[in-house]
């Protein structure tokens, strides 16, 4: 549509109220890059000639195994998963569905410890096999250790694969059912119409998966130090504590987020060409092919492995530690405290996200333009949570000092920490954290209303907010479900910040995990880390009911050069 | 939008359940990066002697950081940590002041504490071997972990661990730096797996015939076989048997665990109180007995497991030294690739 058409016109003058609020939000979440950016000029002397020499070149040579080991497992996973309950009707596939969603809820941290002990020499496995080849003790026979490169992208692949399955399917659930049976017509066999028609097509979905899926693993500090994977995030850490330089952290905390940023711009750019959407409307999606009872068993039994080892079986053996540590110790009544907080801040936070994510996602509508609003907006699931959360701590511990030290000025009363006592930190920092998902989640979803109905009610004498009331909200209600239950798990196993930021004795299910994690007594932690996977399920399970509308394609599947498509 | 206003009601009023009232007089609030479980029982005698409140915050990293931004508005009375390292950072950082108290002088030996004031050891721990049992092994020195005969045999956490760093430290004011690269580089071509996990799995992984020695703290030992970790860890530890090795030209390297009072303590006497409380006879009893740490107040008796490890020749290297070469000890951990 042409820019000067009187509708566009109506939109560009009318949306500036939305438009400044997206301005605001942009500035609130890149307000501790700032902080961290002021830290990091601070200065660190030394720090890069030693970088380069001793770290680095292990360093960023294991990330980047870690990264492309990871994405090609999860990108495998997702997409074969999504393809498998897609294209096949067979018993049980509407169950599938579901439950490939379930490794959602068990954090990076929890499944490494769980195999670590599962797989250990001494563990149940080994044990059987022992048992079976008829060796006495594992100083005869043992398998190579969990602790290694390999084992790592492994665990971590088969947590994350959710993030591209979940688009991915969403994708193929809306591609055109038309174009599938063109290229069958064609004489394209069923396997083929996968790698030549509808993976081109889903492209886009998988290229986001991955990202968010690496985003996740450069976040993760927790699996890798358990491991022995060294990673940049790793290194990180290692400057800031062991040699107490936080400037020369955030300098590498910053180069790190450099490269993510540019790399997820490069990947938008490498298919800036690629037109993809369409009206999703009126398309009937693609019709599943029924297969053989003995056929559907095998695809059943393949879709269920990635579910098994990515979520039954640590979720079994938390539930049978757990067991144990209550037999042996009893519920303290601190759980129940510890539940309410972190259910209470989770809550809070996606509350915060969604409404955020709202407001930056319908102002790019309004003003395609300002998209940067919204990218900027999603620089804080680039960064790992450590160093948002040290972000945040710099400019609202600055912030509290100042509101404290006014209020005793003008009002002669101490206000205390009106931020960090108050756990309103938490929840900024969780904001900033999880943004991107939300305002992705909802940009996806609001960029299948065609612009012809905002033109309508606006026609209608609607104003921007009307017809996002009236209009927008009704419709994309469910990738707004679908983005606030991601969200909310996310916020239930956040650690980071929501250790270094939370007041006096506030304990959540996540810090009292790692309280005990921290000094070895792994067992004792045990039913926190059930506790997060049960809290976690109830979302994912009702996120596989939200199903296929919203098209939970959640995390901005769609971006915004489909805006742009569906426009001309 | 009611929408809006609900929410804004909803999220205040949940604010304010979930922040506890940090201003009440009389209360006392802790920050401290030693693990919730180790301190409640401290924590809650001296709340039974004084009947002070006592709030904490249990903050992994970042304690220095948080209390820095908090600044003049700071809750903090006490800071607690373990690592002479990290005490000195804080002092450092300025987030602590100076206190004159006879009773903590008296109690803490000189070289456990700030000269100056800002700081004071509580506990100790010594960084000790564990070796499978059935090894002929009853003296060991720490240079000996690069013999070569110990090629694939040795289990140890990440070098970059501040215990392992301090532990590094110690040898570079006993050798040097350039020894201990060398030294380094050796024990690293004899690990049996990567330098990773916690002190535990030193023992696990001796019972799992993954390696025959490790590095690890004395206070795991009491722990596990105390029964207070469960009934495995009672197994794993019944592989182990604790030498107390010595640098061939020193005694045991020794860490501790202290705290300090906050700059801008708004409870400084009740906080002075707590640190009195901490080396009285009864609390070091608890470090003793719940901890199995080493108390730092002579008199004061080690817990039976600990005290079957032998007498304990604590290293002569002041802290202080050690704390001086702790950078250039993570920086070596670096260049020998010690945790890749």
């Amino acid at each position: 549509m042409p820019a000067s058409s009187p509708a566009a016109g109506l939109l560009r003058r009318s949306g500036r109220r939305w438009l400044a609020c997206a301005g605001v939000v942009a500035l609130v979440v890149a307000l501790p890059f700032v902080g961290l950016a002021l830290e990091a000029l601070k200065g660190s002397p030394g720090l890069w000639a030693h970088l380069v020499s001793s770290i680095l070149p292990v360093a960023l040579v294991d990330t980047v195994i870690l990264l492309a080991g990871v994405g090609l497992v999860t990108a495998t996973l997702g997409t074969a998963a999504a393809w498998l309950v897609t294209a096949y009707a067979f018993p049980g596939r509407r169950v599938l569905e579901g439950a490939l969603l379930l490794p959602l809820a068990v954090p990076t941290y929890i499944i490494a410890y769980a195999y670590l002990d599962i797989l250990h020499p001494i563990g149940p496995v080994q044990d059987a096999v022992r048992w079976m080849l008829g060796y006495e003790s594992p100083r005869q026979f043992r398998l190579p250790d969990i602790r290694s490169m390999a084992g790592c992208i492994l665990l971590l692949g088969f947590v994350l694969y959710p993030y591209v399955y979940i688009p991915t399917r969403a994708m193929f659930l809306t591609q055109p059912g038309n174009l599938i049976d063109a290229a069958r017509t064609l004489g394209i066999s069923r396997r083929a119409v996968f790698w030549r028609v509808a993976l081109p097509m889903a492209r886009p979905a998988v290229a986001v998966g991955i990202a968010l899926a690496l985003m996740e693993t450069l976040n993760d500090v927790g699996a890798a130090e358990f491991l022995g994977v060294r990673t940049m995030t790793v290194s990180i850490y290692t400057t800031w504590i062991t040699r107490t330089d936080l400037p020369g952290a955030a300098q590498i905390a910053l180069m790190l987020l450099l490269i993510v940023v540019g790399l997820v711009a490069l990947e938008r750019w490498a298919r800036r060409r690629q037109g993809y959407a369409g009206d999703t409307r009126r398309n009937r999606g693609m019709t599943p092919v029924s297969v053989a009872p003995s056929k559907g068993v095998l695809l059943l039994a393949a879709g269920l492995v990635p579910v098994l080892l990515g979520f039954v079986a640590p979720a079994i053996y938390l539930a049978i530690e757990a067991w144990k540590r209550y037999q042996f110790a009893s519920l303290s009544a601190r759980l129940l405290h510890e539940a309410v907080n972190t259910i209470v801040i989770a809550t809070l936070a996606t509350a915060v996200t969604i409404t955020l994510g709202l407001l930056i996602a319908y102002a790019a509508r309004l003003r395609p333009d300002t998209g940067w609003f919204l990218r900027v907006s999603t620089l804080g699931y680039a960064a790992p949570g450590t160093v948002v959360a040290i972000g945040v701590l710099i400019v609202l511990g600055s912030a509290d000092q100042l509101i404290d030290r006014a209020a005793l000025q003008w009002v002669g009363i101490s206000t205390g920490l009106v931020f960090l006592g108050s756990g309103a930190a938490v929840v900024y920092a969780l904001t900033v954290r999880f943004l991107a998902i939300s305002a992705g989640g909802i940009e996806a979803g609001l960029s299948r209303i065609p612009l012809s109905l905002d033109h309508a009610a606006r026609t209608l004498g609607q104003s921007p907010s009307g017809t996002f009331r009236h209009v927008h909200l009704p419709l994309s209600k469910t990738a707004i479900a679908a983005a606030a239950l991601l969200v909310f798990v996310d916020c239930v196993k956040e650690l980071p910040a929501t250790l270094l930021l939370r007041p006096l004795n506030v304990e959540t299910f996540a810090t009292h995990l790692y309280g005990e994690a921290a000094r070895g007594t792994y067992e004792e932690a045990s039913i926190a880390a059930l506790a997060i996977v049960a809290i976690s399920v109830l979302p994912v399970v009702l996120l596989s009911r939200v199903g296929v509308a919203g098209s939970a394609s959640s995390t901005s599947a769609r971006k915004h050069d489909t805006i742009e498509d569906t426009r001309t | 939008m009611h929408a809006h206003s609900f929410l804004t009601a909803t999220a205040v009023a949940a604010l304010l359940a979930l922040s506890p009232s940090t201003s009440v007089a009389a209360d006392l609030n802790v920050y401290t990066t030693r693990e919730p479980a180790l301190i409640a029982p401290l924590l809650e005698a001296f709340t039974a002697a004084t009947g002070t409140k006592v709030n904490t915050v249990f903050l992994k990293d970042g304690l220095a950081e948080r209390v820095a931004s908090e600044g003049e508005s700071s809750p903090a009375d006490i800071l607690m940590t373990v690592d002479a390292g990290n005490l000195v950072d804080l002092a450092e950082r300025g987030v602590t002041q100076a206190v004159d108290s006879d009773v903590l002088t008296a109690a803490v030996p000189a070289q456990l504490r700030d000269a100056k004031g800002h700081w004071f050891g509580l506990s100790m721990r010594g960084r000790v071997l564990y070796a499978a049992k059935d090894l002929d092994l009853t003296t060991f020195h720490y240079e000996d972990l690069a013999d070569p005969k110990y090629k694939g045999k040795v289990c140890i956490r990440s070098g970059q661990h501040p215990y392992n760093t301090a532990l590094f430290a110690d040898y570079i004011a006993h050798h040097g730096a350039v020894e201990t690269e060398a030294w380094l580089s050796g024990v690293k071509n004899n690990l049996a797996r990567k330098a990773a996990g916690g002190d535990r799995d030193v023992a696990k992984d001796i019972l799992g015939g993954i390696c025959d020695i490790g590095i690890a703290n004395t206070y795991y030992v009491g722990l596990m076989t105390s029964g207070k970790g469960g009934e495995e860890q009672a197994k794993w530890v019944q592989a182990i048997k604790v030498v107390l090795p010595t640098f061939k030209d020193g005694g045991t390297q020794v860490n501790i665990s202290g705290a300090a009072v906050a700059k801008h303590a708004p409870n400084k006497a009740e906080a002075l109180k707590l640190l009195e409380y901490l080396v009285s006879d009864d609390a070091q009893k608890i470090y003793a007995q719940a901890n199995y740490e080493y108390p730092v107040k002579a008199g004061v008796a080690v817990d039976p497991i600990i005290a079957a490890f032998g007498p304990l020749t604590i290293d002569k290297t002041p802290l202080s030294e050690i704390v001086g070469h702790r950078k250039e000890a993570s920086a070596l951990v670096d260049k020998v690739g010690f945790d890749n």
